[in-house]
Protein backbone atom coordinates (compact mmCIF):
# COMPACT_ATOMS: atom_id res chain seq x y z
CA UNK A 1 0.00 0.00 0.00
CA UNK A 2 1.33 3.45 -0.87
CA UNK A 3 1.27 6.10 1.81
CA UNK A 4 -1.36 8.00 -0.19
CA UNK A 5 -3.59 4.93 -0.23
CA UNK A 6 -3.06 4.49 3.46
CA UNK A 7 -3.96 8.08 4.29
CA UNK A 8 -7.02 7.83 2.04
CA UNK A 9 -8.15 4.64 3.79
CA UNK A 10 -7.45 6.06 7.22
CA UNK A 11 -9.60 9.05 6.31
CA UNK A 12 -12.43 6.84 5.02
CA UNK A 13 -12.43 4.49 8.01
CA UNK A 14 -12.34 7.40 10.45
CA UNK A 15 -15.24 9.03 8.66
CA UNK A 16 -17.27 5.83 8.93
CA UNK A 17 -16.15 5.21 12.50
CA UNK A 18 -14.41 1.86 12.00
CA UNK A 19 -12.26 1.80 15.16
CA UNK A 20 -10.32 -1.45 14.56
CA UNK A 21 -9.36 -0.44 11.00
CA UNK A 22 -8.36 3.04 12.15
CA UNK A 23 -6.08 1.53 14.79
CA UNK A 24 -4.52 -0.94 12.42
CA UNK A 25 -3.97 1.66 9.68
CA UNK A 26 -2.43 4.06 12.20
CA UNK A 27 0.07 1.36 13.22
CA UNK A 28 0.73 0.46 9.58
CA UNK A 29 1.25 4.10 8.73
CA UNK A 30 3.83 4.50 11.45
CA UNK A 31 5.45 1.29 10.21
CA UNK A 32 5.68 2.77 6.71
CA UNK A 33 7.52 5.72 8.19
CA UNK A 34 4.68 8.24 8.18
CA UNK A 35 5.01 10.75 10.99
CA UNK A 36 2.34 11.03 13.65
CA UNK A 37 1.65 14.58 12.49
CA UNK A 38 1.05 13.44 8.94
CA UNK A 39 -1.45 10.82 10.08
CA UNK A 40 -3.17 13.36 12.29
CA UNK A 41 -3.31 16.35 9.96
CA UNK A 42 -3.70 14.55 6.63
CA UNK A 43 -6.25 11.89 7.59
CA UNK A 44 -7.76 11.98 11.08
CA UNK A 45 -8.49 15.69 11.45
CA UNK A 46 -9.82 16.15 7.90
CA UNK A 47 -12.08 13.13 8.48
CA UNK A 48 -13.54 14.60 11.67
CA UNK A 49 -13.95 17.96 9.94
CA UNK A 50 -16.00 16.20 7.30
CA UNK A 51 -18.03 14.48 10.04
CA UNK A 52 -18.78 17.91 11.53
CA UNK A 53 -19.71 19.38 8.16
CA UNK A 54 -22.05 16.49 7.42
CA UNK A 55 -23.59 16.77 10.88
CA UNK A 56 -24.20 20.46 10.37
CA UNK A 57 -25.85 19.79 7.00
CA UNK A 58 -28.08 17.14 8.57
CA UNK A 59 -26.45 14.32 6.57
CA UNK A 60 -24.82 12.74 9.64
CA UNK A 61 -26.49 11.90 12.94
CA UNK A 62 -25.39 11.77 16.55
CA UNK A 63 -24.32 8.09 16.66
CA UNK A 64 -22.18 8.57 13.54
CA UNK A 65 -20.47 11.51 15.15
CA UNK A 66 -19.86 9.57 18.35
CA UNK A 67 -18.43 6.51 16.65
CA UNK A 68 -16.15 8.57 14.40
CA UNK A 69 -14.93 10.42 17.48
CA UNK A 70 -14.30 7.13 19.22
CA UNK A 71 -12.36 5.76 16.25
CA UNK A 72 -10.17 8.84 16.23
CA UNK A 73 -9.65 8.70 20.00
CA UNK A 74 -8.25 5.17 19.59
CA UNK A 75 -5.71 6.41 17.06
CA UNK A 76 -4.85 9.39 19.26
CA UNK A 77 -3.90 7.09 22.10
CA UNK A 78 -1.12 5.72 19.92
CA UNK A 79 -0.18 9.05 18.40
CA UNK A 80 -0.24 11.30 21.46
CA UNK A 81 2.96 10.06 23.10
CA UNK A 82 4.71 10.21 19.73
CA UNK A 83 3.45 13.72 19.11
CA UNK A 84 4.67 14.74 22.55
CA UNK A 85 8.13 13.34 21.71
CA UNK A 86 8.35 15.36 18.51
CA UNK A 87 7.28 18.43 20.48
CA UNK A 88 4.40 19.01 18.06
CA UNK A 89 1.97 21.71 19.12
CA UNK A 90 -1.73 21.02 19.26
CA UNK A 91 -3.80 23.68 17.57
CA UNK A 92 -5.14 24.65 20.96
CA UNK A 93 -6.06 23.48 24.39
CA UNK A 94 -9.52 23.68 25.91
CA UNK A 95 -10.74 23.06 29.44
CA UNK A 96 -14.39 22.00 29.37
CA UNK A 97 -17.04 21.41 32.01
CA UNK A 98 -20.73 21.51 32.82
CA UNK A 99 -21.30 24.29 35.37
CA UNK A 100 -22.07 23.84 39.05
CA UNK A 101 -25.65 22.78 39.74
CA UNK A 102 -25.97 21.04 36.40
CA UNK A 103 -25.44 17.33 35.72
CA UNK A 104 -26.17 17.24 31.97
CA UNK A 105 -23.28 16.07 29.84
CA UNK A 106 -24.43 14.66 26.50
CA UNK A 107 -24.10 17.97 24.65
CA UNK A 108 -20.77 18.77 26.27
CA UNK A 109 -19.41 15.36 25.30
CA UNK A 110 -20.37 15.91 21.65
CA UNK A 111 -18.55 19.24 21.73
CA UNK A 112 -15.48 17.53 23.23
CA UNK A 113 -15.44 15.02 20.38
CA UNK A 114 -15.53 17.74 17.76
CA UNK A 115 -12.73 19.65 19.50
CA UNK A 116 -10.56 16.54 19.75
CA UNK A 117 -11.42 15.80 16.17
CA UNK A 118 -10.16 19.21 15.15
CA UNK A 119 -6.83 18.55 16.86
CA UNK A 120 -7.45 20.34 20.13
CA UNK A 121 -6.29 18.94 23.42
CA UNK A 122 -9.43 18.66 25.55
CA UNK A 123 -9.38 18.57 29.34
CA UNK A 124 -12.85 17.54 30.44
CA UNK A 125 -13.69 18.39 34.06
CA UNK A 126 -17.04 16.58 33.91
CA UNK A 127 -20.29 17.90 35.41
CA UNK A 128 -21.06 20.05 38.46
CA UNK A 129 -17.83 21.98 38.03
CA UNK A 130 -17.53 24.76 40.59
CA UNK A 131 -15.83 28.07 39.69
CA UNK A 132 -12.77 27.26 41.85
CA UNK A 133 -12.34 23.98 40.02
CA UNK A 134 -12.32 25.79 36.67
CA UNK A 135 -9.73 28.23 38.05
CA UNK A 136 -7.52 25.40 39.32
CA UNK A 137 -7.70 23.62 35.98
CA UNK A 138 -6.85 26.83 34.10
CA UNK A 139 -3.84 27.41 36.37
CA UNK A 140 -2.69 23.83 35.91
CA UNK A 141 -3.30 23.32 32.18
CA UNK A 142 -3.00 26.88 30.85
CA UNK A 143 -5.62 26.33 28.13
CA UNK A 144 -6.34 28.73 25.28
CA UNK A 145 -10.07 28.31 25.83
CA UNK A 146 -12.36 27.43 28.69
CA UNK A 147 -15.82 26.09 27.82
CA UNK A 148 -18.82 26.33 30.14
CA UNK A 149 -21.85 24.16 29.40
CA UNK A 150 -25.33 24.54 30.95
CA UNK A 151 -28.59 22.79 30.13
CA UNK A 152 -30.94 24.64 32.48
CA UNK A 153 -32.11 28.23 32.69
CA UNK A 154 -31.33 28.00 36.42
CA UNK A 155 -27.71 26.99 35.87
CA UNK A 156 -26.92 29.40 33.03
CA UNK A 157 -26.21 32.20 35.54
CA UNK A 158 -23.13 30.18 36.55
CA UNK A 159 -21.50 31.46 33.34
CA UNK A 160 -21.46 34.90 34.88
CA UNK A 161 -20.34 33.53 38.25
CA UNK A 162 -17.46 31.70 36.55
CA UNK A 163 -16.45 34.77 34.57
CA UNK A 164 -16.57 36.88 37.74
CA UNK A 165 -14.34 34.34 39.46
CA UNK A 166 -11.88 34.56 36.56
CA UNK A 167 -11.89 38.34 36.81
CA UNK A 168 -11.40 38.31 40.55
CA UNK A 169 -8.45 35.98 40.19
CA UNK A 170 -6.98 38.30 37.55
CA UNK A 171 -7.17 35.52 34.97
CA UNK A 172 -9.91 36.74 32.67
CA UNK A 173 -7.47 37.90 29.97
CA UNK A 174 -5.51 34.65 29.99
CA UNK A 175 -8.24 32.57 28.45
CA UNK A 176 -11.00 32.71 25.84
CA UNK A 177 -14.39 31.95 27.40
CA UNK A 178 -16.90 29.98 25.33
CA UNK A 179 -20.40 29.06 26.52
CA UNK A 180 -23.11 26.78 25.21
CA UNK A 181 -26.03 24.48 25.95
CA UNK A 182 -29.64 24.00 24.90
CA UNK A 183 -31.18 27.19 26.37
CA UNK A 184 -28.16 29.43 25.68
CA UNK A 185 -28.30 32.12 22.99
CA UNK A 186 -25.74 34.47 21.43
CA UNK A 187 -27.42 37.35 23.19
CA UNK A 188 -27.14 35.65 26.56
CA UNK A 189 -23.49 34.88 25.89
CA UNK A 190 -22.89 38.56 25.11
CA UNK A 191 -24.67 39.73 28.24
CA UNK A 192 -22.62 37.53 30.58
CA UNK A 193 -19.44 38.64 28.86
CA UNK A 194 -18.39 35.41 27.15
CA UNK A 195 -16.08 35.64 24.15
CA UNK A 196 -17.86 33.03 22.10
CA UNK A 197 -21.01 30.97 21.69
CA UNK A 198 -22.14 28.41 19.13
CA UNK A 199 -25.40 26.60 18.64
CA UNK A 200 -23.92 23.15 18.03
CA UNK A 201 -20.76 21.11 18.44
CA UNK A 202 -19.39 21.57 14.99
CA UNK A 203 -20.10 25.32 14.92
CA UNK A 204 -18.33 25.58 18.29
CA UNK A 205 -15.07 24.37 16.75
CA UNK A 206 -15.34 26.83 13.87
CA UNK A 207 -15.98 29.65 16.34
CA UNK A 208 -13.11 28.53 18.58
CA UNK A 209 -10.69 28.63 15.66
CA UNK A 210 -11.85 32.13 14.74
CA UNK A 211 -11.38 33.30 18.30
CA UNK A 212 -7.93 31.75 18.49
CA UNK A 213 -6.86 33.37 15.23
CA UNK A 214 -8.13 36.75 16.38
CA UNK A 215 -6.32 36.42 19.70
CA UNK A 216 -3.05 35.29 18.15
CA UNK A 217 -3.09 38.23 15.74
CA UNK A 218 -3.42 40.76 18.54
CA UNK A 219 -1.32 38.87 21.08
CA UNK A 220 2.01 40.48 21.95
CA UNK A 221 4.87 38.53 20.39
CA UNK B 1 -53.33 4.83 41.43
CA UNK B 2 -54.86 7.93 39.85
CA UNK B 3 -53.38 11.41 39.68
CA UNK B 4 -56.14 13.95 39.21
CA UNK B 5 -55.34 17.29 37.55
CA UNK B 6 -57.86 19.98 36.83
CA UNK B 7 -58.50 23.35 35.25
CA UNK B 8 -61.38 25.55 36.37
CA UNK B 9 -63.83 23.33 34.52
CA UNK B 10 -62.21 20.04 33.51
CA UNK B 11 -60.60 17.09 35.27
CA UNK B 12 -57.96 14.85 33.75
CA UNK B 13 -57.00 11.56 35.38
CA UNK B 14 -53.60 9.99 34.90
CA UNK B 15 -53.04 6.28 35.49
CA UNK B 16 -55.38 3.55 36.68
CA UNK B 17 -57.66 2.40 33.89
CA UNK B 18 -57.49 5.77 32.18
CA UNK B 19 -56.11 6.35 28.71
CA UNK B 20 -52.46 7.38 28.51
CA UNK B 21 -52.15 11.07 29.31
CA UNK B 22 -50.68 13.15 26.46
CA UNK B 23 -48.99 16.28 27.82
CA UNK B 24 -48.23 18.71 24.99
CA UNK B 25 -44.60 19.89 25.08
CA UNK B 26 -44.74 22.71 22.58
CA UNK B 27 -45.15 25.83 24.72
CA UNK B 28 -41.43 26.04 25.36
CA UNK B 29 -38.98 28.54 23.84
CA UNK B 30 -35.89 26.27 24.05
CA UNK B 31 -34.39 26.07 20.57
CA UNK B 32 -37.09 28.36 19.09
CA UNK B 33 -35.38 31.59 18.13
CA UNK B 34 -38.39 33.51 16.86
CA UNK B 35 -40.50 32.53 19.87
CA UNK B 36 -37.67 33.63 22.21
CA UNK B 37 -37.58 37.05 20.55
CA UNK B 38 -41.34 37.37 20.82
CA UNK B 39 -41.20 36.51 24.51
CA UNK B 40 -38.48 39.08 25.04
CA UNK B 41 -40.89 41.67 23.64
CA UNK B 42 -43.64 40.31 25.86
CA UNK B 43 -45.54 39.02 22.83
CA UNK B 44 -47.54 35.85 23.63
CA UNK B 45 -49.28 35.51 20.25
CA UNK B 46 -47.32 32.34 19.48
CA UNK B 47 -48.60 30.72 22.66
CA UNK B 48 -52.15 30.94 21.34
CA UNK B 49 -51.16 29.15 18.12
CA UNK B 50 -49.31 26.47 20.11
CA UNK B 51 -52.39 25.94 22.28
CA UNK B 52 -54.69 25.57 19.26
CA UNK B 53 -52.37 23.17 17.42
CA UNK B 54 -51.86 20.93 20.42
CA UNK B 55 -55.53 20.91 21.26
CA UNK B 56 -56.34 19.87 17.70
CA UNK B 57 -53.63 17.20 17.83
CA UNK B 58 -54.92 15.50 20.97
CA UNK B 59 -53.17 17.05 23.98
CA UNK B 60 -54.88 16.34 27.31
CA UNK B 61 -52.61 18.53 29.46
CA UNK B 62 -50.35 21.37 28.28
CA UNK B 63 -46.82 21.91 29.53
CA UNK B 64 -45.96 25.61 29.88
CA UNK B 65 -42.30 26.65 29.92
CA UNK B 66 -41.32 30.32 29.59
CA UNK B 67 -37.58 29.75 30.05
CA UNK B 68 -36.21 32.15 27.47
CA UNK B 69 -32.91 33.76 28.44
CA UNK B 70 -32.97 37.42 29.54
CA UNK B 71 -36.71 37.50 30.14
CA UNK B 72 -38.73 38.01 33.28
CA UNK B 73 -39.74 34.38 33.35
CA UNK B 74 -42.06 34.74 36.37
CA UNK B 75 -44.01 37.55 34.74
CA UNK B 76 -44.26 35.64 31.46
CA UNK B 77 -45.46 32.55 33.32
CA UNK B 78 -48.18 34.52 35.08
CA UNK B 79 -49.37 36.01 31.81
CA UNK B 80 -49.12 32.73 29.88
CA UNK B 81 -51.17 30.84 32.48
CA UNK B 82 -53.91 33.50 32.33
CA UNK B 83 -53.91 33.52 28.55
CA UNK B 84 -53.96 29.75 28.12
CA UNK B 85 -56.67 29.28 30.71
CA UNK B 86 -58.80 31.81 28.85
CA UNK B 87 -58.33 29.88 25.58
CA UNK B 88 -58.78 26.25 26.64
CA UNK B 89 -59.89 24.13 29.56
CA UNK B 90 -56.97 21.69 29.66
CA UNK B 91 -55.05 21.38 32.94
CA UNK B 92 -51.52 22.78 32.80
CA UNK B 93 -48.10 21.46 33.68
CA UNK B 94 -46.06 24.42 34.98
CA UNK B 95 -42.50 23.90 33.84
CA UNK B 96 -39.51 25.78 35.20
CA UNK B 97 -36.34 25.09 37.14
CA UNK B 98 -36.78 28.43 38.95
CA UNK B 99 -38.81 28.25 42.16
CA UNK B 100 -40.18 31.80 41.85
CA UNK B 101 -41.50 31.03 38.38
CA UNK B 102 -43.33 27.95 39.64
CA UNK B 103 -44.71 30.05 42.47
CA UNK B 104 -45.94 32.73 40.05
CA UNK B 105 -47.54 30.10 37.81
CA UNK B 106 -49.27 28.40 40.71
CA UNK B 107 -50.57 31.72 42.04
CA UNK B 108 -52.10 32.56 38.66
CA UNK B 109 -53.48 29.08 38.01
CA UNK B 110 -57.10 28.05 38.49
CA UNK B 111 -57.46 24.38 39.34
CA UNK B 112 -54.96 21.68 40.26
CA UNK B 113 -51.76 22.00 38.27
CA UNK B 114 -48.86 19.62 37.71
CA UNK B 115 -45.54 21.17 38.79
CA UNK B 116 -42.59 20.28 36.56
CA UNK B 117 -40.41 19.51 38.46
CA UNK B 118 -38.45 18.70 41.60
CA UNK B 119 -35.24 16.64 41.79
CA UNK B 120 -34.07 14.45 44.67
CA UNK B 121 -31.68 17.18 45.86
CA UNK B 122 -32.46 18.23 49.43
CA UNK B 123 -32.54 21.97 48.75
CA UNK B 124 -34.83 21.53 45.74
CA UNK B 125 -37.20 19.29 47.69
CA UNK B 126 -37.38 21.82 50.52
CA UNK B 127 -37.94 24.73 48.15
CA UNK B 128 -40.55 23.22 45.84
CA UNK B 129 -42.58 20.71 47.85
CA UNK B 130 -44.01 23.30 50.30
CA UNK B 131 -45.30 25.23 47.26
CA UNK B 132 -46.87 22.10 45.83
CA UNK B 133 -48.57 21.38 49.14
CA UNK B 134 -49.75 24.95 49.70
CA UNK B 135 -51.37 25.12 46.25
CA UNK B 136 -52.74 21.60 46.37
CA UNK B 137 -50.89 20.75 43.17
CA UNK B 138 -49.29 17.55 41.88
CA UNK B 139 -45.56 17.35 41.13
CA UNK B 140 -43.19 15.58 38.78
CA UNK B 141 -40.13 14.14 40.57
CA UNK B 142 -36.86 13.67 38.68
CA UNK B 143 -34.68 10.95 40.19
CA UNK B 144 -31.38 12.77 39.86
CA UNK B 145 -29.31 14.33 42.61
CA UNK B 146 -26.43 16.78 42.81
CA UNK B 147 -23.98 14.14 41.64
CA UNK B 148 -25.41 12.79 38.43
CA UNK B 149 -28.28 11.66 36.28
CA UNK B 150 -28.01 8.01 37.29
CA UNK B 151 -28.01 5.43 34.53
CA UNK B 152 -28.85 2.42 36.67
CA UNK B 153 -32.58 1.72 37.19
CA UNK B 154 -32.01 0.66 40.81
CA UNK B 155 -30.40 4.02 41.61
CA UNK B 156 -33.25 5.88 39.90
CA UNK B 157 -35.72 3.88 41.99
CA UNK B 158 -33.79 4.75 45.14
CA UNK B 159 -33.93 8.47 44.35
CA UNK B 160 -37.61 8.23 43.36
CA UNK B 161 -38.27 6.59 46.70
CA UNK B 162 -36.49 9.44 48.44
CA UNK B 163 -38.71 12.00 46.65
CA UNK B 164 -41.83 10.04 47.58
CA UNK B 165 -40.71 9.65 51.20
CA UNK B 166 -39.91 13.33 51.65
CA UNK B 167 -43.05 14.52 49.85
CA UNK B 168 -45.43 12.26 51.73
CA UNK B 169 -43.61 12.10 55.09
CA UNK B 170 -42.26 15.60 55.54
CA UNK B 171 -44.75 17.64 53.51
CA UNK B 172 -47.94 15.58 53.64
CA UNK B 173 -48.38 15.38 49.89
CA UNK B 174 -50.47 12.39 48.79
CA UNK B 175 -48.54 9.74 46.86
CA UNK B 176 -51.15 10.07 44.09
CA UNK B 177 -49.92 13.59 43.55
CA UNK B 178 -46.34 12.51 42.87
CA UNK B 179 -45.53 11.65 39.28
CA UNK B 180 -42.05 10.22 38.78
CA UNK B 181 -39.98 10.84 35.65
CA UNK B 182 -38.15 7.61 34.71
CA UNK B 183 -35.73 9.74 32.63
CA UNK B 184 -35.80 9.25 28.88
CA UNK B 185 -32.34 9.58 27.35
CA UNK B 186 -31.28 9.93 23.70
CA UNK B 187 -30.90 6.55 22.04
CA UNK B 188 -28.49 8.18 19.60
CA UNK B 189 -26.01 8.88 22.38
CA UNK B 190 -25.98 5.26 23.52
CA UNK B 191 -28.27 2.55 22.22
CA UNK B 192 -28.54 0.87 25.63
CA UNK B 193 -30.04 3.94 27.34
CA UNK B 194 -33.66 3.38 26.39
CA UNK B 195 -33.56 -0.15 27.80
CA UNK B 196 -32.47 1.40 31.13
CA UNK B 197 -35.49 3.72 30.92
CA UNK B 198 -37.87 0.85 30.22
CA UNK B 199 -36.41 -1.14 33.13
CA UNK B 200 -36.84 1.90 35.36
CA UNK B 201 -40.49 2.21 34.34
CA UNK B 202 -41.12 -1.42 35.27
CA UNK B 203 -39.31 -1.02 38.60
CA UNK B 204 -41.24 2.13 39.50
CA UNK B 205 -44.52 0.45 38.59
CA UNK B 206 -43.75 -2.69 40.59
CA UNK B 207 -42.06 -1.11 43.61
CA UNK B 208 -43.82 2.25 44.05
CA UNK B 209 -46.92 1.93 41.87
CA UNK B 210 -46.71 5.65 41.10
CA UNK B 211 -47.74 7.44 37.96
CA UNK B 212 -44.97 8.47 35.62
CA UNK B 213 -44.23 11.14 33.03
CA UNK B 214 -41.18 11.48 30.81
CA UNK B 215 -40.00 13.71 28.01
CA UNK B 216 -40.59 11.41 25.06
CA UNK B 217 -38.85 13.61 22.48
CA UNK B 218 -35.51 13.14 24.25
CA UNK B 219 -35.41 9.57 23.00
CA UNK B 220 -35.07 10.45 19.33
CA UNK B 221 -32.73 13.44 19.76
CA UNK B 222 -30.01 13.52 17.13
CA UNK B 223 -31.61 10.84 14.97
CA UNK B 224 -33.40 10.98 11.63
CA UNK B 225 -37.07 10.01 11.27
CA UNK B 226 -37.80 10.95 14.85
CA UNK B 227 -41.53 10.36 14.59
CA UNK B 228 -41.13 6.66 13.88
CA UNK B 229 -38.77 6.26 16.85
CA UNK B 230 -41.23 8.00 19.15
CA UNK B 231 -44.10 5.95 17.78
CA UNK B 232 -42.22 2.75 18.63
CA UNK B 233 -40.92 3.96 21.99
CA UNK B 234 -44.19 5.18 23.48
CA UNK B 235 -46.12 1.90 23.12
CA UNK B 236 -43.12 0.00 24.54
CA UNK B 237 -43.02 2.38 27.52
CA UNK B 238 -46.78 2.15 27.95
CA UNK B 239 -46.57 -1.65 28.00
CA UNK B 240 -43.89 -1.33 30.71
CA UNK B 241 -46.15 0.88 32.82
CA UNK B 242 -45.66 4.49 31.72
CA UNK B 243 -48.86 6.46 32.30
CA UNK B 244 -48.14 9.85 30.71
CA UNK B 245 -45.57 11.65 28.58
CA UNK B 246 -44.61 15.17 27.71
CA UNK B 247 -44.54 14.83 23.94
CA UNK B 248 -45.29 16.41 20.58
CA UNK B 249 -49.09 16.32 20.69
CA UNK B 250 -49.27 17.86 17.21
CA UNK B 251 -47.83 14.72 15.64
CA UNK B 252 -50.59 12.40 14.50
CA UNK B 253 -48.02 9.63 14.15
CA UNK B 254 -47.25 9.84 17.87
CA UNK B 255 -50.81 10.44 19.04
CA UNK B 256 -52.09 7.50 17.00
CA UNK B 257 -49.34 5.24 18.36
CA UNK B 258 -50.44 6.19 21.88
CA UNK B 259 -54.12 5.63 21.10
CA UNK B 260 -53.35 2.24 19.56
CA UNK B 261 -51.34 1.33 22.68
CA UNK B 262 -54.35 2.35 24.82
CA UNK B 263 -56.50 -0.01 22.77
CA UNK B 264 -53.98 -2.83 22.96
CA UNK B 265 -53.51 -2.53 26.73
CA UNK B 266 -57.23 -2.51 27.53
CA UNK B 267 -57.54 1.20 28.26
CA UNK B 268 -60.06 1.76 25.48
CA UNK B 269 -63.08 -0.51 26.19
CA UNK B 270 -64.62 -1.90 22.99
CA UNK B 271 -62.18 0.24 21.03
CA UNK B 272 -64.72 3.02 21.20
CA UNK B 273 -62.22 5.88 21.27
CA UNK B 274 -60.15 4.31 18.48
CA UNK B 275 -63.19 3.92 16.23
CA UNK B 276 -64.51 7.38 17.07
CA UNK B 277 -61.17 8.93 16.12
CA UNK B 278 -61.25 7.07 12.82
CA UNK B 279 -64.76 8.37 12.05
CA UNK B 280 -63.74 11.91 12.97
CA UNK B 281 -60.88 11.74 10.47
CA UNK B 282 -63.13 10.27 7.78
CA UNK B 283 -65.69 12.98 8.33
CA UNK B 284 -63.27 15.34 6.67
CA UNK B 285 -60.49 17.78 7.31
CA UNK B 286 -61.58 18.92 10.71
CA UNK B 287 -59.07 20.42 13.09
CA UNK B 288 -58.08 16.95 14.32
CA UNK B 289 -56.94 15.76 10.89
CA UNK B 290 -53.56 17.28 10.10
Amino acid sequence: MTTDDLLRQLYDFTLTGNGPEVLSLTRQGLGLGLGPETLLYEALIPALEEVGARFERGDFFVPEMLIAGKAMAGALEILRPLLAETGAQTIGKIVMGTVKGDVHDIGKNLVNIMFEGAGFEVIDLGVQVAPEKFLDAIREHKPDIVGFSAFLTTTMPMFKANINALQKAGMRDQVIVMVGGAPVTQEYADVVGADGYAADASAAVVRAKELLRARRVVAPV
Amino acid sequence: METVLSSASRQVRIGGENPFCIIGERINPTGRKVFQEQLRRGDLARVEIDVAEQLAGGAMVLDVNMGAPLCDEAELMTRAVGLIQSRCDLPLCLDSSIVEVLEAGLAAYQGKALVNSVTAEDDRLDAILPLVKRHGAAVIGLPNDEEEIPEQPARRLELARKIVDVATGKYGIAIEDIVIDPLAMPVGADTSLVLRTLETIELLRDELGVNMALGASNVSFGMPDRGAIGAAFLPMAIASGLTSAIMDARSQQLVQAVKAADLLTNRDPWGAAWIAAHRARQAGPGPAAQ
